[in-house]
């Protein structure tokens, strides 16, 4: 069972530490898992700035500046703290769960 | 005793009946989930046997984070806090971003049944292990008793049942299908309450939004009907903020860092990460994730609308109201004055608030004609520093609850209502035993006591320990602490400091080490806990006068979580970069955690290699 890394256990499996870059072994050939790691943070952090933006920025830091335009009938700022900043939380995790998809698959780590 | 119902009663079938009815038959569906999902090993038992589809545990954990609070009261805050109810709206759906992209699919990877299973392999210490069973614990039972609280507040308010009687019946349904079917049969009644709470919430939320605006999906017709500028003028008619103003009660720090506090501490409390262990991959946490967040955004992106419209009508009918008579009845024990109201209306007629005489009678809306004039009037007046009404006293639960009567809906509305609440206290409840259950029969007694245990006795541990969880939660439901409120903020508080730091920084951060995430944890705890005891010791211990105000900042107890967690953060980074580092086991530990191939399902048995002593 060298080509998986165990789960849970106290104990280095076969394929484990030895490597100098960190990669394990996967199925038919090195896996480049440090690259892996990279762009799953990447994506990470660039989707949180966005979720940062949104809630934080639109909803409480620019809100009164925001407040001058309107959406519709509601203030700008009030709108993206009530209901935009929420329809973005759930597109930010869709795209999160496709592109990690599309990542796994890329660096061949997916179950 | 008086209950909503007295002067309701129609022709016809009444809410009552309809609400026994309804009821009835919903805890008839959850029984038998609860017994067609009854499992027989650890596995079914605390993670649902791991197969659970996406949607379906998206749906669940909608459920599961959804309480009464959510269901009942938060509506009704939102409608006297305007703006700055977004604290909530945002604090409480932001964490999923954070559980999605940092935690869930890895401690997925990670496979085990627990939050402590996770804190104590990877900080490799029996001692972390411990503490954070016993903050789980902590967390989990004060959370609880709020629901089980919640769940005999519906029963009273809705059937003739007392508040003892009505937290009893709670806990055997909440016992049979916890005990019987672990967190399979949780989980599956959790899906079925989703449906139940979300249905009965919309309801009436669209039909007063129809009904005010002509525009009956509330997101829409909340923005785009004229709804805001007519309730911005009469707030400003009656001296009261504008309501789509912000930081008018409470600042923009203070603000800033509630909803931080809030989004973070979701990310770390325990019965919501235990939620992502019951899937079947990592890809499948990381979708449950969203179609969670799908189905909470959708109750949540409506709460704010039902504020509005429910706020606007209330000053609408009732600013201006003439009294046509007052009488007498008793309500809790006291003699309360009814004021039968009529208000004229655009048109000219006469249209008589049934509603308002009808909710009297509950005590949630209180009248005063303090000026005697026979008009009831609603302009500001500051009591205690907030802004209130002048000739009435109101609580925030009338919002929701009384929506269905105020847009005319049948009383098989009413009736849906009082089912949903139930639905969110009961699946909230559920999840919170389970965590209970877990926290002291995997983490402490099995590891501890019986390493070697069969299946068998590993199931039946942990059924025993959910009916002591009951048992307790059932006595403080029937005797909440009157700090129940800064009890739950509390708990999100602790959530933020503690947990969220220890388990982010393990995954991202090979370094972090068993020492630096111990000294994180307590730093976050003691700082946050002490923050809010000694300005809640009022409530929580009867000190003349709090402890201290809010020294730090002028951050409200609420938000101090979210420097309860920079805190941690530091210290964690300090300590761990001063001892050893972590030994190689647990750095490939972390390794093996970030990448999705190989995840298995979960050992089910312990071997030496878990008991790793450690010298803390």
């Amino acid at each position: 069972m060298s080509e998986h890394q165990d789960v849970g256990r106290g104990q280095a499996s076969g394929g484990g530490g030895g490597d100098g870059g960190g990669g394990s072994k996967g199925r038919g050939g090195k896996v480049d898992v440090k690259g892996y790691w990279r762009a799953n943070v990447r994506l990470i952090l660039v989707l949180l700035s966005i979720w940062a933006v949104v809630s934080f920025g639109c909803g409480i830091l620019f809100i009164e500046q925001l407040n001058e335009f309107k959406i519709g009938n509601l203030p700008l700022g009030f709108w993206f703290a009530n209901q935009g900043s929420i329809y973005t939380f759930v597109v930010l995790i869709f795209v999160y769960a496709w592109r990690m998809d599309r990542l796994d698959k890329k660096f061949g780590v997916e179950e | 005793m008086i209950n909503l119902w007295n002067g309701m009663l129609a022709e016809g079938v009444s809410a009552e009946t309809y609400t026994y009815v309804f009821v009835t038959i919903t805890f008839m569906i959850y029984l038998y989930i609860g017994w067609q999902s009854r499992v027989r090993e650890s596995q079914g038992f605390y993670v649902a046997g791991q197969g659970v589809p996406a949607i379906a545990n998206g749906a669940a954990t909608a459920a599961d984070w959804m309480s009464a609070a959510s269901f009942i009261s938060m509506a009704g805050l939102i409608s006297f806090m305007g703006s700055n109810g977004s604290v909530y709206l945002m604090g409480w759906t932001g964490g999923y971003v954070l559980l999605a992209l940092l935690l869930a699919p890895y401690l997925r990877k990670f496979g085990k049944y627990t939050v402590p299973d996770f804190v104590g392999a990877r900080y490799y210490s029996e001692t972390a292990r411990v503490v954070a069973a016993i903050c789980a614990i902590f967390v989990s039972i004060t959370y609880v008793a709020g629901q089980m609280n919640g769940v005999g507040i519906v029963f009273s308010r809705f059937l003739n049942l007392d508040l003892t009687g009505g937290v009893i019946v709670g806990m055997v349904i909440v016992g049979f299908f916890a005990v019987l079917g672990g967190m399979k049969g949780i989980t599956w009644t959790q899906v079925v309450q989703y449906f139940v709470l979300i249905v009965a919430f919309l309801i009436p939320a669209v039909a007063i939004a129809g009904m005010l605006t002509g525009n009956g999906i509330p997101q829409f017709s909340m923005t785009f009907s004229d709804m805001p500028e007519k309730l911005n003028q009469i707030h400003a008619d009656l001296g009261f903020s504008e309501y789509t103003s912000p930081f008018t009660d409470k600042g923009m720090l203070d603000i800033f860092c509630i909803t931080f506090a809030l989004m973070v501490g979701t990310a770390g409390l325990p019965h919501v990460i235990v939620r992502f262990y019951t899937v079947s991959n990592v890809r499948a946490a990381r979708f449950s994730a969203a179609w969670a967040l799908v189905f909470i955004a959708i109750l949540y992106t409506s709460a704010p609308a039902l504020a509005m419209f429910a706020r606007y009508n209330l000053l609408d009918s009732l600013n201006g109201a003439k009294i046509l008579e007052i009488s007498e009845a008793e309500i809790k024990g006291e003699q309360k004055k009814i004021y039968k109201l009529e208000k004229e209306n655009a048109e000219g007629e006469k249209v008589p608030l049934a509603w308002a005489t009808n909710w009297q009678k509950t005590g949630l809306i209180q009248f005063d004609d303090t000026d005697k004039d026979g008009v009831i009037s609603l302009v500001m007046v500051k009591k205690k520093g907030k802004e209130e009404f002048a000739e009435a006293t109101i609580n925030r639960d009338i919002i929701v609850l009384s929506t269905p009567e105020v847009a005319g809906l049948a009383p098989w509305v009413i009736a849906l209502v009082a089912t949903g609440g139930l639905a969110a206290a009961l699946s909230t409840a559920a999840g919170l035993l389970l965590v209970i259950s877990s926290s002291i029969a995997h983490d402490l007694y099995i590891h501890f006591v019986d390493p070697d245990a069969p299946e068998a006795k590993r199931v039946a541990v942990g059924r025993v320990m959910i009916i002591v969880g009951i048992l307790i939660a059932g006595y403080f439901g029937m005797n909440p602490p009157g700090f129940v409120g800064q009890v739950v903020a509390f708990a999100f508080g602790l959530a933020a400091s503690s947990f969220f730091p220890v388990i982010l920084l393990g995954i991202f951060w090979k370094r972090t080490t068993r020492q630096g995430a111990v000294a994180g944890m307590i730093a976050g705890l003691l700082f946050t806990g002490i923050y809010i005891v000694g300005n809640r010791s009022v409530k929580i211990f009867g000190t003349e006068e709090a402890l201290f105000g809010p020294w730090c900042f002028g951050i409200s107890p609420e938000g101090i979580g979210a420097v309860g967690c920079l805190l941690n953060f530091v210290v964690l980074v300090l300590v761990s970069k001063m001892t050893p580092a972590p030994p190689d086991d647990v750095q490939e530990l972390v390794e093996s955690v970030r990448v999705p191939a190989g995840s298995h399902e979960p050992e089910a048995h312990f071997d030496e290699s878990d008991a790793v002593a450690d010298d803390v």
